[in-house]
């Protein structure tokens, strides 16, 4: 069956639409996709207009690809899996992050999908500035970066 | 002597993107910054991870000109 992964950060508009036909397989009856979409709140924080994402970058694919790797370590069924993260400026609605894998069965597809972008949230070095009618801030809800495998290192 | 790179809200608690600090190790270079950039930017130390040259670091790593430090806050990516 074929393996392959579709990883990538862009400037650019996500193009789930080629993901999602990407990761159809033969040998998988299951394709799961998920898209975090710019909301426009945050908790207390009312008409956020934008979202501007800045990453690490040179360590954005490679953390990605590690995740990948556990993923398919996990799941040895999947056939082919995407994870696209977009980083700059984007409008309420636009799509920040898309995660795609094909499974022969669809327990598999959703967990494995489940299981990526809980842990992509918590590896991969990218931040985001919300931006409201009347102010900007960095995102709530931020998560310690964590390593898998590893607890890593605090600052001090 | 190490490359410092700051992201997200240690970015602006240090109210800079990089700066070139002394020290001989990473725990040197770490302290230096505490000293350097004041209170708001250590009070969000303990929260961030360090890296060297894009791997988890420990305080006794050694470094030079070369090397690149990142100061990781809490992401929230996705």
């Amino acid at each position: 069956m074929d393996k392959a992964d579709w990883i990538e950060l862009t400037e650019g508009p996500l193009p789930v639409a080629e993901v999602l036909a990407w990761v159809v397989r033969p040998g998988c009856g299951a394709v799961d996709l998920f898209c975090g979409t710019v909301r426009d709140h945050s908790e207390d924080r009312r008409g956020v207009e934008m979202l501007e994402y800045e990453a690490y970058e040179p360590f954005v694919v490679p953390s990605m690809k590690e995740i990948a790797h556990e993923a398919r370590r996990r799941w040895p069924e999947i056939g082919r899996l995407a994870f696209l993260h977009r980083i700059g400026v984007l409008t309420v609605g636009e799509i920040a992050v898309a995660v795609a894998v094909s499974t022969p069965h669809r327990a598999e597809a959703l967990d494995a999908v489940r299981w990526s972008i809980d842990t992509l949230k918590t590896t991969v070095p990218i931040w985001k500035r919300e931006i409201w009618k009347d102010g900007a801030d960095w995102g709530l809800g931020a998560t310690e970066l964590s390593e898998l495998g590893d607890v890593g290192l605090s600052g001090t | 002597m190490a490359t410092v790179l700051f992201f997200g809200p240690a970015r602006d608690a240090a109210g800079a993107r990089s700066a070139i600090v002394e020290g001989t190790c990473v725990g040197e270079v770490v302290a230096a910054t505490v000293t350097r950039f004041g209170e708001q930017f250590a009070q969000l130390l303990p929260t961030c991870r360090v890296w060297l040259n894009g791997d988890p670091a420990t305080p006794d790593a050694p470094v030079g000109i070369e090397d690149e430090i990142a100061v990781l806050p809490p992401v929230s990516g996705g």
